[in-house]
């Protein structure tokens, strides 16, 4: 247990993040956020998924203190975001969604300057493990402004990284990012939650949640609509669809097999099962040896399953819904 | 108090000073020059003495003044906008360091680059004429003064500006005046009396008043009142600061 913990011993430590009837309305009356709860373990990889303008930035702004709340409560390790700032900002690293840096100071002078504002002490041991990682040692002495788009986004991480947060925020990592980039990003993002650094990441490319996140958040319209560990909500709503080629078209699904989750689609040339994966009985077996009494015959089948995509576009579709 | 992030902030502009070391003072240097070769040789030639003192020496702690003022103004404006207009600020906000500490450190930087540039010039000014210093820990305690409340005042306008033609405007067109309608190359007595009226409406009066009688022992207005009009200026500057920082403007939403 470290210093930083703000629990008592024998009691449970706080989440890394408790979020508690958060909102946020601008000067303009633009309503960013209405009423967001959210809770994140220590150690977890959450991501935050929304369409643009959703209310991530806002969320996770509010929480490294660049914009103010107007209502509820964040505490970071259970130290109050207002009350006990200072405690909670030292725990949080931000990467921000701009390619905000500085143009002529060097890679190491900028990385150091971080550290040094959290109020670390030197550490240059740290800052060249930090670098290395990021595979920008060989540039530590290079002005800023001589480097690529995606050498300054490193150089973004590092300095994030440079005072060893226990929260780390990545607001869209990979926005404008090669794949080369991206896959290193995930596996420090993965080494990092490995030495107990808890990973918060906005993204709207649903695969970087699919691929890395322990457990995924919806938001949309400035309201969190789901929170969900990953695998729980792939097998949720991870159903499979069986869809079978009828060189015959049929009318309507033959009464024999009306017990089925069954549907006609492309004017009766294909038969569309729905399933789920998890199930002890999938239940193809017995349609297909159905289909055969029933003379049914098909030329070609294949199946899809649901991705977080689809579930993610249900979701906020179906949010969108009641709202005119 | 995270006196590592002021040091933090400190040493980072003050190495922004460093490294441009040439434009940040061979410029004011060579300007300090030019105007002891034009008011000094030139006028001076004119004018015999002011209260005793030569117009040569009589002129240093304005030529001083006119490029602290400036100086401090443009340094810790430019110190806090440039983040602003990179981006970069948002590491400052969202860091452990409060906002008395974030002044600390960009303006302590402002106004030690200032005071730098002052003793240069008073070295400078040793090359064109000769001058005594009476009460050397009163300059420099005006120095140190004056160079932090207009570098709060920079802070401020570096605040304010949302583009560079406002970052510009301030120094140029306020502090600049100030400065020559201050009594910055003239004794007010050498004005119509309507003149010394309004001339006791500027700021920077008191401040040159003050740093002279530093020098030479004489000064238009009492010391005392010159000290607590600059105190005045400090107090104003620091609670539009405070002002600032307790509404978030702009700088947090």
């Amino acid at each position: 247990m470290t210093p930083q913990d703000a629990s008592a011993p024998g009691e449970a430590s706080p989440p890394a993040l408790s979020i508690r009837g958060l909102t946020k309305t601008y000067d303009t009356g633009f309503q960013a956020l209405r009423t967001v709860d959210l809770e994140i373990q220590r150690g977890e990889i959450f991501a935050l998924l929304g369409p643009n303008g959703a209310g991530k930035t806002t969320l996770i702004s509010i929480v490294c203190g660049l914009v103010r709340p107007s209502g509820g409560r964040v505490e970071v390790n259970g130290h109050d975001i207002v009350r006990d700032w200072r405690r909670a900002r030292s725990l949080i690293g931000l990467v921000p969604q701009e390619l905000s840096t500085d143009s002529f100071e060097t890679v190491r002078d900028t990385v150091t300057f971080t550290r040094g504002l959290y109020g670390r002490r030197r550490n240059p041991a740290h800052i060249e493990q930090v670098l290395r990682s990021l595979s920008l040692w060989d540039k530590r002495d290079a002005r800023i402004r001589t480097l690529s788009g995606g050498m300054r986004r490193r150089v973004l991480i590092a300095k994030a990284l440079a005072h060893e947060p226990e929260l780390l925020f990545l607001d869209e990592p990979t926005a404008g990012v090669d794949v080369e980039l991206r896959r290193e990003m995930w596996a420090l993002v993965r080494e990092l939650r490995d030495q107990g650094v808890t990973i918060v990441l906005t993204t709207h490319y649903i695969e970087e949640a699919e691929d890395m996140a322990d457990r995924v958040g919806v938001i949309n319209h400035g309201e969190i609509i789901l929170v969900e560990r990953k695998d729980a909500l792939m097998h949720k709503l991870g159903r499979k669809r069986l869809t079978l080629h009828l060189p015959t078209p049929l009318t309507e699904v033959p009464a024999l097999l009306t017990h089925l989750d069954l549907e006609l689609a492309d004017e009766g040339h294909q038969l569309i099962y729905t399933f789920d994966t998890q199930a002890e009985r999938t239940g193809i077996t017995r349609l297909l040896q159905d289909l055969s009494s029933a003379g049914i015959r098909f030329s070609d089948m294949h199946t899809e399953q649901s991705t977080l995509e689809e579930i993610f576009v249900d979701l906020v579709h179906g949010a969108e819904e009641p709202r005119p | 108090m995270n006196l590592i992030g002021v040091r933090a902030i400190y040493t980072f502009e003050m190495a922004r000073m460093f490294r441009t070391l040439a434009q940040s003072i061979i410029s004011p240097v060579v300007t300090t020059c030019l105007y002891f070769v034009v008011f000094g040789a030139a006028i001076g030639g004119r004018i015999d003495q002011i209260d005793g003192v030569g117009y040569g020496a009589f002129i240093v702690p304005g030529l001083i003044m006119l490029l602290v003022l400036t100086q401090s103004t443009q340094n810790a404006s430019f110190g806090i906008y440039f983040p602003k207009f990179s981006g970069t600020i948002y590491e400052v906000l969202a860091a452990p360091v409060s906002a008395f500490e974030v002044v600390t450190g960009y303006v302590g930087a402002a106004a030690t680059k200032s005071v730098i540039l002052g003793l240069l010039v008073l070295a400078t000014a040793t090359l064109f004429v000769d001058y005594q210093i009476a009460h050397p820990v009163f300059m420099l305690l005006f120095l140190v003064l004056t160079a932090v409340t207009f570098s709060l005042l920079g802070f401020i306008v570096g605040i304010w500006a949302d583009g560079f033609e406002k970052l510009g405007f301030v120094p140029t067109l306020v502090v600049l005046p100030l400065v020559f309608l201050g009594g910055t190359f003239y004794s007010i007595d050498m004005l119509p009396p309507v003149w010394q009226t309004v001339t006791l409406f500027n700021p920077v009066f008191y401040l040159v008043s003050a740093f002279r009688w530093s020098f030479f022992g004489t000064s238009d207005v009492s010391v005392g009142v010159s000290l607590a009009m600059i105190a005045l200026f400090l107090t104003v500057a620091l609670a539009v600061v405070a002002w600032i920082f307790r509404t978030g403007y702009r700088l947090r939403d």
